[in-house]
């Protein structure tokens, strides 16, 4: 053996600390995009509640920055190693396989499994417009302003009506968040057998988990963009 | 009386490892349910003889399903449609007459192809010499009952050494990875009061040489314990895994 190999950075770029980088890093987002979408979901309240909700977040200043900052070195570092660990497979083939099929269970190879990098890289482009579109979309100044108990906040609730009454959006959004459904499908699971959490005695659990995970979450997106769109004709 | 059956063959024909391959029809009309696989490329093989042409390369050995040489994909799954079967134990009687099966080799960067359907698994090897031995005392036999090892270590252990090398589990992983392999051989000797000498530096060297023999991340498909002719669960990788984290952190 030609010894230990020490050094802790070695350690993180071989494959198992990629997994293990991709498997934590994920399982972060995935609690991100949970508090997300139950945020989402105070727009169904009605009233206030999305506005005052959106201006609790903000009000936490720094707090919410370094919440921020973290979550956009999980992206990067979630889609690195994504993009990473697609480039190398493509190189460790060789060549073509004129028929390639799945043996079946036990396999756990599915579309969702096999689309994490489109789906991925689909979720970093989206993110991006997402971010122009509403975090850094009008705001105060733009006069999307609202007075609730007297304070005058931000009204994100009407810059969201107003996005999600356009057909794009309306169906643009939901066709993304289906794509992060599938992420989540095999995502969920394959980042608590990378972090090692799993067992044969849980495995079936677990696995249904991320169905579930993927299909609350999906719906949780989805539902609001359609209400707002659909409520318009009424 | 064995059933007479109709096979329509596509098989990868390649004449050296630089030379350009491509697929050839080939049919073989007598073969039979009871015939094996390998048995059915050997009757294509004679006729192919017979007519003066180059017979199909295929790697074989023991045809008992043991010894890991054998292994092509059959119709796009390595080692054919029947799991837990080597293909030298897959039998004709689970494809029908007529059929029409595409014959390819393992591929993967790190198993260079030799010819037609051999490739060359040698980086197998080079995992195992990184780390896959333990260190015991020489001389006399040892007391069979000297070292307690638990039932439950026992079987576990045995279920990964089951591995035989065949390389399927490369062949089918949407990321031509070597991790099941590579895990088993580590799940296996770290299971074992004999393999726990050389524990930490195993998961290392082992996981080192298998990146450095270009093989592709593991992405937790499970294509492989669905091929693999041992049945070898993809629990062992999480137990390589824990391997490595702990020598790290060690």
């Amino acid at each position: 053996m030609s010894g230990r190999n020490n050094s802790i950075w070695q350690a993180l770029v071989s494959p198992v600390g990629r997994k293990v980088l991709t498997g934590l890093t994920g399982l972060g987002l995935v609690l991100f995009v949970i508090v997300h979408m139950l945020g989402n979901l105070t727009y169904l309240q009605g009233g206030d509640a999305y506005n005052l909700y959106a201006h609790k977040l903000a009000s936490y200043g720094v707090l919410l920055y370094m919440l921020e900052i973290g979550l956009a070195a999980f992206f990067a570092v979630h889609a690195y190693i994504g993009i990473n660990i697609y480039l190398r497979k493509r190189r460790a083939r060789g060549g073509r396989y004129n028929t390639y099929k799945t043996a079946g269970k036990p396999s756990r190879q599915s579309w969702a499994s096999r689309t994490m990098i489109l789906s991925g890289v689909v979720l970093l482009v989206f993110l991006v417009l997402h971010l122009m579109h509403f975090k850094f979309g009008p705001g105060v100044a733009e006069g999307y302003v609202v007075a609730v108990d007297g304070a005058e906040i931000r009204d994100l609730r009407r810059l969201m009506t107003e996005k999600f009454q356009s057909p794009l959006y309306a169906f643009g959004y939901p066709a993304v968040i289906v794509l992060l459904g599938f992420h989540l499908r095999h995502g969920f699971w394959s980042a608590l057998q990378s972090l090692s959490f799993t067992s044969p005695r849980w495995n079936a659990v677990l696995y249904a988990l991320g169905a579930a995970i993927g299909l609350i979450v999906g719906t949780g997106f989805i539902i609001v963009p359609l209400w707002i769109y659909f409520s318009q004709f009424n | 009386m064995a059933k007479s059956m109709t096979i329509y063959l596509r098989v990868w024909r390649q004449a050296g490892p630089e030379a350009p391959g491509r697929l050839v029809d080939y049919t073989v009309a007598d073969a039979n349910e009871h015939m094996s696989f390998l048995e059915l490329l050997d009757v294509l093989n004679e006729q192919l003889i017979h007519r003066g042409e180059d017979p199909v390369e295929f790697d074989n050995d023991c045809r008992e399903g043991i010894c890991g040489s054998c292994g092509v994909m059959v119709g796009g799954i390595a080692h054919g449609p029947q799991q837990r079967t080597a293909v030298c134990q897959l039998h004709m009687r689970a494809f029908k007459d007529g059929d029409r099966i595409v014959v390819e080799p393992f591929r993967a960067k790190a198993f260079p192809i030799v010819k037609d359907l051999v490739v060359d698994r040698s980086a197998f090897d080079r995992i195992i010499a990184a780390g896959g031995y333990v260190s015991t005392t020489t001389g006399g036999a040892p007391d069979a009952n000297a070292l307690p090892v638990s039932k439950e270590a026992a079987d576990e252990a045995m279920d990964y050494a089951a591995c035989i090398g065949c390389g399927a589990c490369v062949a089918a992983c949407p990321n031509a990875s070597a991790s099941l392999f590579t895990a088993a051989k580590i799940a296996h000797l770290a299971l074992l009061p004999q393999g726990s000498i050389e524990a930490p530096q195993r998961a290392v060297a082992m996981v080192d040489q298998m990146t450095a023999e270009g093989f592709g991340d593991c992405s937790n498909h499970a294509e492989c314990e669905a091929v693999c002719p041992k049945g070898i669960s993809v629990h062992g990788i999480t137990r390589m895994r824990r391997e490595y984290i702990k020598a790290v952190l060690r």
